[in-house]
């Protein structure tokens, strides 16, 4: 029973650390079709400036881990912003060349980590209580996993609150359903492009602080090694649907620690086989619009 | 074309492409700034392509013109910021808003005319709160004219505002556009010739994607051997 448990609830902790990773993934996709390969670039740079930042201020308090997760999601956000500006908006409307600009910039910056940080991991430290575990029926939880679900629901809250309640939100909802009819309502849709990159940004920077605590290190390819996970939830989920990424998210990570568990570590083999069964059986995911 | 009204839209030698084939050669009109100017023509003639090529919403060359300001290096949004209303070909109502989030989008000033259109389309009023893909296709209908109405705009493109409208919605439809006439200029594409005979006091034809004959409405309508020979049809409404 405890096992179970343990593999469950480590499970959803997993999934919502993909989500972070895979909420702005989907957004972008889901306005401007651009699958952005940079998007872990913006994860990994956030985790090591959150680490500096950290490092700074003293990691065993709660205060610099905060503030660490903060600075991780401005250095997200701002990084995700100038790539649009900079990058993206010149190819607009060129699909292909702002995607192989994005796999550019993944290689360049996973280089240019590896030139200011090292090629080898650096271990990290936090609060103690991240240390630490919690029971749940028998099962002790590693406290990294509450921080990971309770920053996952907050970013999920916030981006619903945001998409449902603001205009911005409401231009980047009909944005997803028809791109050039709210152009031709007289609403610069760039804009909510930018806007779309510095909130996946944020989310991604969150997610690479949080990553960092989840991995106990940061190394220059923390991005890239989250970012294959997130395309698979984003994938399964319907690309563009944020709620559809959210439970991909979590199906996809109980799946794979089951697996670890249970079937002799194959947890990556089934997730891959498993986005081959979504992608034979219903190509669009599970939220996904038809095509 | 009237001889009165100088013209609030000029279009010359427009031409527009879609992945990669001409759909508008040459077109050139003006449209008056008064009054309803249809645009005819037979099925894929370009029509709806020369409305599209007007806003910017195809790749396309020429001039167009709108009240002595050249728009056609500008990008869609900022032509449409300039007065230019668009209630486009099958509707484009945002399926997963409400009908209060649609019409709110496209509220570009301080002082949207939401007692205008709540007069137009009462119907829409009582159900703001539903899912625009929930509604029928006349009540999706008065959504797009209503996005467009919604602002002081100084010339409305409507394309085909009555297609696959029940006969009731269909006449709904054309009295919201003439009452909408009193106020502002509209180039309409509309294949339905009585609803043109009732409401256009000008008409431009294309065919083969050029303009191949001008007038006022009436006077091509009524002529029998042109409307066949250019629309394939009578433009005799059946008594």
């Amino acid at each position: 029973m405890s096992g179970l448990v343990l593999i469950l609830i480590t499970g959803v902790g997993l999934g919502a650390l993909y989500f972070l990773v895979a909420s702005g993934l989907s957004l972008i996709y889901g306005l401007m079709h651009v699958l952005n390969f940079a998007h872990g670039a913006f994860l990994t740079l956030s985790a090591f400036i959150g680490w500096q930042v950290a490092q700074t201020l003293g990691t065993d308090s709660w205060g610099s881990f905060l503030a660490s997760v903060a600075v991780g999601a401005v250095v997200g956000a701002v990084f995700a912003t100038l790539t649009e500006l900079v990058l993206i908006r010149p190819l607009y409307e060129r699909h292909i060349e702002q995607v192989l600009i994005t796999v550019g910039l993944s290689f360049a910056a996973v280089a240019l980590f590896e030139g200011i940080w090292g090629t080898d991991p650096i271990n990290i430290n936090g609060p103690g209580w991240l240390r630490e575990t919690t029971e749940v029926l028998g099962a002790r939880i590693p406290n990294t996993y509450w921080v990971l679900m309770i920053a996952a629901v907050l970013v999920l809250a916030a981006l619903v609150l945001f998409l449902q309640k603001t205009r911005y939100g409401m231009i980047i909802r009909a944005g997803v359903e028809n791109r050039s009819m709210v152009t031709a309502l007289g609403i610069d849709v760039r804009r909510s492009f930018t806007l779309v990159f510095a909130i996946g940004g944020a989310a991604a920077g969150i997610g690479g602080v949080l990553a960092m605590h989840y991995f106990t290190f940061v190394s220059a390819h923390l991005g890239s090694t989250l970012l294959i996970f997130a395309f698979i939830v984003t994938v399964i989920g319907g690309l563009g649907s944020l709620t559809g990424a959210a439970i991909a998210s979590v199906v996809v990570a109980v799946l794979q620690q089951f697996a670890n568990f249970y079937l002799d570590g194959t947890g990556d083999f089934i997730v891959v086989a498993l986005l081959a069964v979504v992608l034979l059986v219903r190509p669009r995911g599970i939220l996904g619009r038809k095509a | 074309m009237s001889a009165v009204a100088e013209p609030i839209l000029t279009v010359e030698h427009l031409s527009g492409m879609i992945a990669g084939q001409q759909v508008v050669q040459d077109v050139s009109f003006s449209v008056p700034s008064v009054g309803i100017t249809a645009v005819l023509g037979r099925n894929g003639v370009g029509k709806t392509s020369t409305l599209r090529g007007i806003l910017g919403l195809i790749s396309r060359r020429g001039a167009v013109t709108l009240d002595g300001e050249r728009i056609e290096t500008l990008p869609t949004h900022r032509i449409v910021q300039r007065g230019v209303g668009y209630v486009p070909e099958d509707r484009e109502v945002f399926a997963k808003l409400t009908v209060a989030e649609n019409l709110a989008l496209a509220e570009r000033t301080k002082n949207p005319r939401r007692e205008f259109v709540a007069e137009l389309f009462p119907d829409l009023v009582a159900r703001r709160g539903q899912m625009a893909g929930t509604l029928s296709g006349g009540q999706q209908q008065m959504v797009s004219v209503a996005r467009a109405l919604l602002n002081d705009n100084r010339i409305l493109l409507v394309d085909e505002p009555t297609k696959g409208l029940a006969p009731k919605i269909v006449a709904q439809v054309a009295d919201a556009l003439r009452e909408a006439a009193k106020t502002v200029p509209i180039l309409l594409v509309e294949q339905n010739l009585e609803v043109v005979r009732r409401l256009a006091d000008d008409a431009v034809v294309i065919a083969g994607g050029q303009v191949v004959h001008t007038g006022t409405a009436a006077s091509i309508l009524d002529d029998r051997a042109l409307t066949m020979r250019l629309l394939g049809v009578s433009g005799e409404v059946p008594a």
